[in-house]
């Protein structure tokens, strides 16, 4: 956690336990580690995993679990539940201690209950030497205390701008602005010509995820290192003042909006800008209405502008896989996620998932779905882009408990709409993050 | 000893209930027992808690989206029980009058009420659309407004919204109730009435309201009890947006203690609505209990 911002650490590194930022020079291979597990005779597992977000996620998934069962000859039954409530299934299953021997959930679900799951330190290791390391945000999460990996990271579903470029280009912009001073010029922009763009305001638990990012632009966050409180900065109510001239460009409505709105309203032609997966961009493009196909030529994809901080300030939704250790089978379990993570089979779900799943290793940055279609590129650095959102605290309770509570989208709702001004806003989000910190 | 045992009436009839006993005890004393006691730890999902007091209560005293909740709750309770007795009462009269296709209409009335919430909830969701809605399209296709109306994404709007769905979906439960009700009253009582020369609005003044109150006070508070505890309605339209303004304390307490993880919390805040929900219940029973005249007495 602390290394945030340093650059990866290489496998030596990682293998000797050090806690020391390690040269950004990667020598793939040559330190590879050598995978040596023997599944559990007659073993058979149960994975719950979130449902596709698009179809060929689940059909090369499954196609993937039909080639690991006729390799090793253990059945796995694979469940899938929407993503929101993949997690209070896994949290009861680690409090009963029975269900699923693995589970993919999100964002920081595995650490509320570390202790309750498998130790895949030696599996993590391995792939990360085999396939160019991982980006620093999977150690944020899976590796909270800088040692031991308490699940393998699956990558996350960026969410990012999605656009229509004639209506940029109607308003005199060629290219997506890289900073947030041109977007907010061109946010104006576009509203005047009568196309104006939309972002969700209200209790979405993925499209709000832009509010951490344009909190962290300008420097704002939650916490700070030692999981202070810090969110009532100059810096937050720089971004809450920034908003403020931002949400007039909105269509109207956006305070109501959950995670379908954007893309109804989108594919609908009423707005020409919004953060989300690249599913609306899938829908329309193998959508049989010749207008939809007509608009998914005209959709891009970029990157969120960045602020005076200088660097990517994403928040992307994060898939983890947890091995619970109440599983008979830890050994099959761990091989099924070697498995599925290995490029001959990771790299085929990549491309059936048409980008909707950033990789959490670097060697994927070359995956052929990044450029086979180049609209699909801008989501190749998600992960390498994105930050937890308890930003730059440690993950547990308190940052789930924030997190679900709202209190950032929340803030930023209020400063922009007007129901609180920025300090006010960001004095009640200060005291509503407290509470969960415990200070 | 058998047959002794066999023979006797007291021990027989405890025998009879003690699959309801035990009913009663697993699936309704228990989980109440447990959320008490979960509302005075600090339980996390996954994780057990110690016993801390009040210190959760405490919490959600000082916390203002708690005692936003408890306004939206008891606001939306208040509003909407009203409505759906007003608007239930007048529809069972309608239908307790000999209309054409009685029962056909009958039968209609009870479709909001069967109609799952979650499905409902959706069409509302549709209805309620900030870009989509049905309602202001027609009312801007008639020119008697210029853009599309905020139903969900302005605090008032979405409360006075969510209302109107709550009232919805309620209505049936209440008329039906009400025209059951209706239909025990003796039409000799309206005769003689009648005979004496009283105006229809004395007939149901004096007539259909007292005989009705007993059926009144079961009907409304089991409303009471389904607005209070509302949860789907709100989970699909708003998830307790815009700004909190539509949360109930049900939703809430999901929100904290399922997606938050806070168990101990969430257990607390469900349990702060017992209170409300018991004074509700004996203000049913002894405001409007049975009467002994109402019951052929003579007082």
């Amino acid at each position: 956690m602390t290394q945030r911002r340093d650059f990866l650490k290489t496998s030596a590194g990682v293998a000797a336990g050090t806690a020391v930022a390690a040269p950004a020079v990667w020598t793939p291979s040559a330190r590879a580690q050598t995978w040596d597990n023997e599944p559990e005779k007659g073993a058979s597992l149960r994975v719950l995993r979130w449902s596709r977000f698009v179809q060929g996620d689940i059909d090369q998934y499954m196609a993937n679990v039909k080639k690991f069962t006729d390799k090793y000859g253990i059945e796995v039954r694979v469940d899938n539940e929407s993503w929101e409530d993949v997690r209070p299934k896994a949290a009861v299953a680690a409090n009963v201690g029975s269900g699923p021997d693995i589970i993919l959930s999100t964002n920081d679900d595995a650490n509320l209950y570390p202790d309750k799951l498998l130790d895949v330190t030696d599996l993590c290791e391995y792939l990360g030497a085999k396939y160019g390391g991982w980006y620093p945000v999977c150690e944020a999460f899976l590796r909270p205390d800088g040692k031991k990996w308490i699940g393998v990271p699956l990558g996350a579903s960026g969410n990012i701008i999605v656009y229509r470029k004639s209506h940029l280009q109607a308003a005199g912009f060629e290219e997506f602005p890289k900073d947030t001073d041109t977007f907010l010029k061109m946010m104006k922009a576009i509203k005047e010509k009568g196309t104006p763009g939309g972002f969700a305001l209200g209790n979405a638990t993925g499209d709000c995820g832009w509010t951490y990012w344009i909190v962290w632009a300008f420097g704002g966050k939650l916490v700070d290192k030692d999981n202070k409180v810090v969110i009532n900065s100059p810096e937050t109510i720089k971004a809450l003042e920034y908003m403020q001239e931002l949400y007039p460009t909105f269509v109207p409505g956006t305070l109501a909006w959950l995670d379908p709105n954007n893309n109804k309203a989108f594919l609908d032609g009423q707005v020409s800008v919004t953060n989300n997966g690249i599913s609306i961009y899938y829908a329309a493009k193998n959508s049989n209405d010749p207008k939809l196909k007509a608009m998914a030529e005209d959709i891009h994809h970029s990157a969120l502008p960045i602020g005076p901080v200088g660097e990517p300030t994403e928040w992307h939704l994060f898939f983890n896989q947890m091995i619970f250790k109440y599983t008979k089978y830890p050994k099959a379990a761990k091989e099924f996620l070697r498995f599925m993570m290995e490029e001959e089979q990771f790299g085929e779900w990549m491309k059936a998932s048409f980008g909707y799943v950033a990789h959490p290793l670097r060697a994927f940055e070359k995956n052929p779905v990044w450029t086979d279609d180049p609209k699909a590129t801008a989501y190749r650095d998600c992960v390498k882009n994105m930050r937890p959102a308890g930003y730059a605290g440690s993950l547990g309770y308190a940052s789930a408990g924030a997190a679900a509570d709202f209190i950032v989208p929340n803030m930023v709702a209020e400063a922009a709409s007007g129901a609180r001004s920025p300090k006010e806003a960001a004095e009640r989000a200060q005291k509503r993050a407290e509470r969960y910190y415990k200070i | 000893m058998l047959a002794k045992i066999q023979n006797n009436r007291n021990l027989l009839g405890y025998a009879f209930m003690v699959p309801a006993a035990f009913l009663l005890l697993v699936f309704l004393t228990y989980p109440l027992g447990l959320g008490v006691w979960l509302g005075f730890t600090d339980t996390k999902i996954g994780r057990a808690g110690s016993f801390i007091g009040f210190e959760n209560y405490e919490f959600l005293f000082g916390d203002s989206v708690a005692r936003l909740s408890l306004f939206n709750t008891v606001f939306y309770t208040v509003v909407a029980s009203i409505l759906k007795f007003g608007l239930g009462l007048w529809l069972a009269l309608l239908l307790n009058k000999h209309l054409p296709f009685k029962t056909f209409f009958r039968a209609v009335i009870l479709l909001p009420w069967i109609v799952p919430t979650a499905l409902s909830a959706i069409v509302f969701w549709w209805i309620y659309d900030s870009q989509f809605s049905v309602i202001s399209w027609v009312l801007i296709r008639l020119g008697l407004i210029d853009s599309y109306i905020n139903f969900l994404g302005d605090p008032w709007n979405a409360r006075l919204s969510t209302i109107a769905a709550n009232v919805w979906r309620g209505i049936p439960f209440v008329a039906i109730s009400l025209l059951a009700g209706l239909q025990t009253i003796s039409p000799s009582l309206y005769e003689a009435a009648a005979i004496d020369g009283a105006t229809p609005w004395q007939q149901f003044r004096n007539i259909t309201l007292p005989m009705l109150t007993p059926i009144i006070a079961v009907v409304m508070t089991f409303s009471v009890l389904f607005t209070f505890t509302d949860f789907q309605l709100i989970y699909v339209l708003t998830r307790g947006g815009p700004l909190n303004a539509t949360h109930l304390m049900a939703t809430l307490s999901f929100q904290r203690a399922i997606s938050g993880g806070a168990l101990g919390e969430g257990a607390a805040l469900a349990i702060a609505m017992v209170p409300f929900l018991l004074a509700a219940i004996l203000f049913s029973y002894f405001g409007l209990q049975r009467r002994a005249w109402q019951q052929g007495g003579d007082r």
